[in-house]
């Protein structure tokens, strides 16, 4: 019982955020699905993403450098100068199938090589630490845009799956969660003498009534076998995601997250692992939507990138640009996007890190503008202070 | 039971227990706590040597399991043998695992129990302050050392020790990268083309003393991670342990923050005095205690008095402990909400039942906070929103429920009166009264407000 809930403590926790809709919205723009990924801990984009192609590549990290392609354990390639690392084989059908798109040397607006205050900003889609998450912000604006307004439904309006629900997704906007659980349950007028107990705390009370709620919306749509050891894993996560998300009139939007990448040592083993569990959450997402994923898009991003150069101990340490995927059958996929700084001396950011070419609110809004419809003045009010940064164009298909 | 004496209970303390007698002079019995000798006595006994040589031969047995496939007579390692609370042998298949079982067994059982739960308490911040985590498996067996060698010594003594026996411990050498690192101009570094990992300097200025208040840079970062250099862990030959390697010490003077370090050990020791010292470490700390001892939000006067403290007596915690007890704030009940640790260590002393018959390793990793396993570096979030998640409310009352089997024939209302007196709401109490069975009523108290907060 132990391993598999601690390894959903450790980082493997998904959250899912939404609203219920009415029958009508067939056409409408809610129909449309976004998936947010948070790999925490900063993934070496260099790694995931090789530029195989650029000859300063191995006098900077040579021994951690992957074979190139059609070699044994050789990158997946993707057009003659970037590979995908060999574990993100369904990525890379995906990409070959234009459902995916990489942005390279891609960088948040902050500079920053702190965990803890990158992710803060990360979550907050703002310069500080704030008391709510741009997805959450995003559901907001979705509510509050009359032309996408349906019904909540008995549940709620957001529900969130993992133990805890994070920044990311807290915020004005309601939130619900769930997780696989390990506990037996008590019969439900004990719940409601409980949630009548604790109804006027301010913390507790609301707590509790959301709880419920996502119990019960949860038990009608998915089935939760306690023997299941791998019911923990990111897959299942991801699955449990995409079953709740293929529900008609179910939530629109989710966030999972993922941890294991602050790789400072021995790289080149550490990173299997966390890249295959992605590799096969991606794939358990999509098969979990089924039709829905035509209407969907994923992004997955991280916090910062790591040190071009490789460290003492075989890893890297932490540095500043990285890449994003934008996947799904919404997408325009087949290539990677944004600019590339090239590795010379020269160009390094700080003479240390993959200089950024692109900033990942212009990823987000090129994904929140056609895909979610959300107008200009709303996505200020997502990512606050970005009036300066219009959405990457030419990722989603419209 | 005043209320001064239900709340300090909670708030300082770790729960009643009702067979402890009850303090007549709150501020006293808390004061008493912090003098004299910690009496924490682990059982099975927590050292870095029994947990390094537990792994060494862990990876011994790994090793030969991997290459001698029916090669030559297998060599049988002589195992450290392990024994759990109830007397019997632990091992088997993964000794690391369960030497972590026991001792997390025992450490929780020893919160049950402790006749100084406020010092406990102590422990807990503080090993929290200094995260380590079973998210390295390196880290399983040498967690419960770390709390017994590098924490609990130190939580009435000085910062800069507290700091020093941390950043030499093997549990955090191992758990931030700093064992392997090597100076680039090393004798090691210029023969292995090895080099630098910044990553315990990195969290030592940003999480443990400084803070980015302090406005350091890259530099500074590079500077400390050069003079924390050679500072390793003998993980192969006895003595196993904390192991300074002069050969892989970067050489040359370093800067940090202005201050010029000598090239050697005493530099790096020099460093983390200097860096425990600091103001801003002091404001750091202060408020960081303040949030867990007073509210989420630490009110700026009371931060001041406890960073005042640390200032005047160069980081003495024993003081600014002591000066927690008489801040006024710190009185205010129920602006905590309990951790699940609080909570299970909580609700079996007011059971008052052998901690051994309680899995609280394993029902804390259902709560979601098993010992020693944060996500990141910086340690268990100490925010209600961090804690009272939807899902995470759900789980406390579907194990509160299973929980209250527990309570046999015990009148629930005495027990609730006795746990937390003048705290005790009148609408609990009639939920209580009205609850269908003495096992319905049990399930209610522990998932009623006032149980939940501290």
């Amino acid at each position: 019982m132990m391993l598999p809930r601690r390894r959903a403590l450790l980082g493997l926790t998904a959250m899912m955020v939404g609203g219920a809709s009415s029958l009508a919205w067939a056409h409408a723009p809610t129909d449309r699905r976004f998936v947010v990924i948070i790999l925490r801990g900063a993934l070496d984009g260099m790694a995931a993403v090789v530029p195989y192609g650029d000859r300063n590549l191995l006098g900077l990290r040579g021994e951690i450098v992957p074979p190139q392609p059609n070699q044994p354990g050789g990158v997946l390639d993707l057009g003659g100068f970037f590979g995908l690392h060999p574990a993100l084989a369904a990525v890379h059908q995906m990409v070959q199938a234009q459902q995916a798109a990489i942005v390279h040397a891609v960088a948040a607006h902050y500079r920053v090589r702190s965990h803890f205050e990158a992710q803060d900003c990360l979550e907050s889609g703002a310069d500080q630490r704030l008391t709510s998450g741009w997805l959450n912000r995003v559901v907001a604006a979705l509510q509050a845009d009359p032309s996408q307004h349906r019904p909540l439904g008995p549940d709620g309006e957001a529900v969130a799956i993992g133990v805890n629900v994070p920044l990311l997704l807290r915020g004005p906007s309601q939130v619900a969660n769930w997780a696989p659980h390990g506990f037996g349950h008590p019969n439900d007028s004990l719940y409601a003498a409980v949630a009548d107990l604790n109804r006027d705390d301010p913390v507790l009370g609301p707590a509790i009534r959301d709880g419920m709620a996502a119990r019960g919306f949860s038990a009608s749509v998915m089935t939760d076998d306690p023997q299941d050891k791998a019911r923990f894993s990111f897959a299942a996560l991801a699955k449990a995601a995409g079953e709740m998300l293929a529900v008609p009139n179910g939530p629109r939007i989710a966030g999972l997250e993922i941890g294991g990448w602050d790789t400072h040592t021995a790289q080149v083993n550490r990173l299997n692992g966390p890249l295959k569990q992605l590799d096969a959450g991606l794939v358990a997402l999509k098969t979990a939507l089924g039709a829905v994923w035509s209407k969907t898009v994923v992004l997955v991003m991280t916090e910062f990138g790591r040190t071009a150069r490789v460290n003492g101990t075989k890893g890297t340490d932490h540095g500043t640009a990285t890449v994003a995927f934008v996947l799904g059958g919404s997408v325009r996929g087949g290539a990677v996007l944004g600019g590339w700084p090239g590795l010379t001396e020269n160009k390094l950011f700080e003479n240390r890190d993959l200089a950024p070419m692109t900033d990942l609110r212009a990823v987000a809004k090129g994904i929140l503008g056609p895909h979610l419809g959300l107008s200009a003045a709303a996505m200020s009010q997502v990512f606050p202070g970005s009036d300066g940064v219009s959405g990457m164009g030419g990722l989603i298909q419209t | 039971m005043d209320l001064p004496t239900a709340h300090a209970l909670v708030r300082f303390g770790l729960g009643r227990r009702v067979s402890d007698p009850l303090p007549s002079d709150p501020h006293a019995w808390l004061q008493l706590q912090l003098v004299g000798p910690d009496k924490a006595a682990i059982t099975p006994p927590a050292s870095s040597a029994l947990g390094l040589e537990v792994a060494r031969v862990e990876r011994m047995m790994r090793r030969q399991e991997a290459t001698a496939v029916g090669a030559a007579t297998p060599e049988n390692p002589m195992m450290p043998t392990v024994m759990t609370p109830n007397g019997t042998a632990a091992g088997g298949e993964n000794p690391g695992r369960a030497l972590y079982q026991a001792q997390a067994a025992a450490e929780l059982a020893h919160a049950v129990t402790t006749q100084q739960p406020y010092r406990e308490r102590l422990v807990w911040f503080w090993t929290n302050h200094f995260t380590v985590s079973l998210k390295r498996a390196e880290i399983t067996p040498l967690a419960a050392a770390f709390v017994e060698e590098a924490i609990r010594p130190h939580v009435t003594g000085r910062f800069e020790d507290m700091v020093l026996a941390v950043m030499r411990h093997p549990a955090m050498l191992l758990y931030l990268d700093n064992a392997g690192s090597v100076g680039p101009q090393s004798l090691a570094g210029l023969r292995s083309h090895r080099g630098l990992n910044e990553n315990l300097a990195r969290e030592c200025m940003e999480l443990h003393t400084v803070t980015p208040l302090a406005g350091y840079s890259q530099a500074d970062v590079t500077a400390f991670a050069k003079l924390l250099t050679g500072w390793s862990v003998e993980r192969e030959k006895p003595p196993l342990g904390f192991r300074y390697r002069p050969q892989a010490h970067e050489p040359g003077m370093q800067v940090v923050m202005g201050q010029r370090f000598a090239a050697d050990e005493d530099g790096g020791v020099a460093a983390l005095r200097f860096l425990a010292n600091h103001p801003a470490t002091h404001r750091v700390l202060a408020t960081k205690l303040v949030a867990y001892f007073v509210a989420d939000t630490p009110p700026p006067d009371a931060v001041r008095r406890i960073e005042g403290v640390l200032r005047d007596t160069r980081g003495n915690l024993g003081a600014a402990a002591s000066e927690l007890i008489h801040l006024d704030a710190a009185w205010q009940p129920g602006t905590k909400v309990r951790t699940p640790t609080d909570l299970v260590v909580a609700a079996v002393r007011a059971l008052d039942i052998p901690p051994d018959t309680v899995p609280m390793v394993g029902i804390l990793g259902g709560l979601g906070q098993p010992p020693w396993t944060a996500p990141a570096p910086n340690g268990w979030p100490d925010r209600a929103a961090d804690w009272a998640s939807p899902e995470a409310m759900i789980r406390r009352i579907d194990w509160a429920n299973g929980y209250a089997g527990r309570i046999g024939d015990r009148d629930v209302l005495d027990l609730a009166t006795a746990t937390l007196g003048p705290l005790l709401r009148p609408a609990t109490v009639d939920a209580m009264r009205h609850a269908g069975s003495r096992r319905d009523a049990f399930a209610l108290f522990l998932s009623s407000p006032e149980f939940q907060r501290r």
